[in-house]
């Protein structure tokens, strides 16, 4: 297939760092964006091709990240496994908020406030709850060996979520493709239309975000994997579902390389201004996110791909996104 | 089982807390009623106008009730700016751009607020902040009851501004029908602006309000606009009553539940109700039907 050939160029030059004989510094910096431009992947299926704009990714980060926390420690379940039900768990959660909420309607600015508040829910009952070990949280014993899915050797994690970010840029892609995905447009476009049209919207936003959902969980799932460690703070917190989004919206929102440049973008950034700063300065690469953030809105509203496509064509003509009518 | 007089005791904690909730979600409701956004930058506005009052106070020894008549005007040319030079221009005319662009805002205040001030919590100490009345059961401090009354002449306030001034009538006039008000000359851009900075001059009352009784950290406003969120769908979105009778009831429904349940399943029951109301009545208990 056509498209796959950037994908599969992109991830085979990404896979070489390793061997470049790179300090473990910098793998760990290189992981922790893949890792962030993992969840962000997970988002753009629904935000960036569907236009729902969930504020509450960190529901299945969260989900993802404490079922495999749990059922490692309390039901001695092999690591693999919990992944894999780790991936579904974020997926279940999906379809659960997704069948509320599309069902009932709600789009813009409503969804975006009850995704907010499905991930709240969770991170104050996680903070409860003895199975997720309440305030303490929950820590994976450390067990180095590739059957529990634990490496000595930082380059293996870091091909392991190489891996991970590239079966998501093939979902993603296989999903633009699709006959699914035009339906997805369309919906994004104008729901009305594709109603007309004979698109099911309900079933088409519901199927996006369980693909959505399922995809940012294995970024919780890796998560544990690589730190050992989740509490509620970590797995459900605000800060997952701003990251999930950002990194999208400043890559290129609804294209499939956008969360990974915008990813690698914002972490870089952020590491500039801490190193610029010279010290630990709290909130410093925050306020940079921030900023891109309102700057690529500003004047770049399709992000760095879409405007750099744009630059390539020599369009002078702005090209916003669809305009969802007020009111 | 509880007595009658801690019942009693509970809920109207709840209100004198519940004044406060109305006044953030007041400011956050009419922004939502006229630009049609969610202002995720609320509770970073309010935490930075918590900030102000502190400052004011231990570094110039200006009272908080002193203080809001000079932080409301100042915020309200805050709020003015932001909406007039960077939501405005920087998110197209579009809805979920604006939403992008009040996060990011959100973001970046309260990450400069950290920088700047770091983690630390800080308290003010006002000379009266213990006196009050003793009700034999109960104690009502003088800062909270104060804060109660003030509500009231906000919303009274603002009433006025809606109704009476011509200002108040373009308001109404863009909220109710956007490309109509355009056309018979009313400049939407100002009129965005205004209502941005008259709920930001909300949130500066607020502070004012709060930091007698309330510490402030740079994460202190966040805890409020969530609620103020609940207040605002609860007593539908836009709806100015319908964010006071919210405030009130969200702040005696908080009190009750951490009384029956404790404090963590208190705060759910707050987002459950949330979901809820959204899920199936997302016009509010008193807005109109969408």
């Amino acid at each position: 297939m056509k498209g796959l050939a950037p994908i599969f160029a992109v991830i085979v030059v990404m896979a070489t760092v390793p061997l470049l004989g790179v300090s473990n510094v910098t793998l760990n910096f290189l992981v922790v964006a893949l890792m962030t431009a993992l969840a962000g992947q997970g988002w753009n299926v629904l935000g960036g091709y569907g236009g729902q704009y969930s504020f509450g990714h960190a529901a299945f980060f969260g989900t993802g990240a404490y079922v495999t926390a749990v059922l490692q420690v309390r039901y001695g379940v092999n690591a693999w496994i919990a992944f894999g039900l780790g991936i579904a768990g974020g997926a279940i959660v999906a379809a659960v908020v997704g069948g509320l909420t599309f069902r009932s309607g709600l789009r813009g600015a409503y969804f975006a406030l009850v995704t907010l508040a499905f991930a709240e829910v969770l991170r104050i009952s996680a903070s409860v709850a003895p199975i997720t070990g309440a305030g303490v949280g929950t820590l994976v014993k450390l067990d180095l060996h590739a059957a529990a899915l634990q490496f000595q050797n930082r380059a293996a994690f870091y091909w392991t979520i190489l891996t991970l970010v590239a079966i998501a840029l093939i979902v993603t892609r296989l999903v633009e493709r699709s006959r699914f995905g035009v339906w997805l447009i369309a919906v994004r476009e104008n729901e009305a239309a594709a109603t007309a049209l004979g698109v099911n919207a309900t079933a088409v936003k519901l199927t996006a975000m369980v693909i959505s959902g399922a995809i940012t969980a294995a970024a919780g799932c890796f998560y544990v994997q690589y730190f050992l460690f989740i509490d509620s703070g970590l797995a459900y917190g605000t800060w997952i579902s701003i990251e999930a989004l950002l990194t999208p919206i400043i890559g290129g929102v609804g294209t499939v390389f956008g969360p990974l440049v915008g990813a690698l973008l914002v972490r870089g950034l952020g590491q500039a201004a801490q190193l610029v700063a010279g010290g630990d300065v709290p909130g410093l690469d925050l306020v940079v996110y921030g900023c891109v953030l309102v700057l690529i809105i500003w004047f770049a509203p399709r992000g760095l791909i879409g405007a750099m496509a744009q630059l390539r064509t020599r369009s002078v003509r702005p090209a916003p996104l669809a305009r969802a009518g007020h009111g | 089982m509880l007595s009658p007089s801690i019942l009693i005791a509970a809920i109207v904690n709840g209100l004198l807390s519940g004044a406060v909730y109305a006044l953030v979600a007041l400011g956050l409701t009419l922004i939502y009623g006229v630009l049609h956004i969610i202002n995720f930058a609320h509770g970073a506005l309010l935490t930075a106008a918590m900030f102000a009052a502190y400052f004011a106070y231990r570094m110039l020894g200006i009272e908080p009730y002193l203080a809001a008549l000079l932080l409301t005007p100042a915020f309200f040319a805050i709020g003015y700016a932001l909406q007039r030079f960077v939501i405005g221009p920087a998110s197209h005319d579009d809805d979920r751009n604006m939403l992008l662009v009040a996060l990011g805002l959100a973001v970046i205040i309260e990450n400069a607020l950290l920088s700047v001030f770091r983690a630390d919590t800080r308290t003010i100490d006002l000379p009266f902040a213990f006196d009050g009345i003793d009700l034999g059961f109960m104690f009502l401090p003088l800062p909270r009851l104060i804060g109660f009354g003030a509500v009231f002449l906000v919303a009274l306030a603002l009433w006025l501004i809606m109704s009476a001034t011509d200002t108040g009538r373009a308001i109404r006039a863009v909220a109710k029908e956007k490309l109509g008000a355009e056309l018979a000359g009313i400049d939407v851009a100002h009129i965005y602006a205004v209502t941005f900075g008259l709920g930001t001059a909300c949130v500066a009352i607020a502070a004012c309000l709060l930091i007698p009784s309330y510490y402030v950290n740079p994460s202190a406003g966040n805890a409020f606009v969530l609620v103020a969120f609940t207040i605002v769908v609860l007593g539908g979105m836009g709806s100015v009553p319908g964010a006071l009778i919210g405030g009130f009831v969200i702040g005696a429904v908080e009190s009750l539940s951490s009384l029956f349940f404790g404090e963590s399943l208190g705060q759910i029951g707050i987002f459950v109700l949330f979901i809820v109301v959204l899920l199936v009545r997302p016009s509010g208990l008193f807005g109109a039907q969408a």
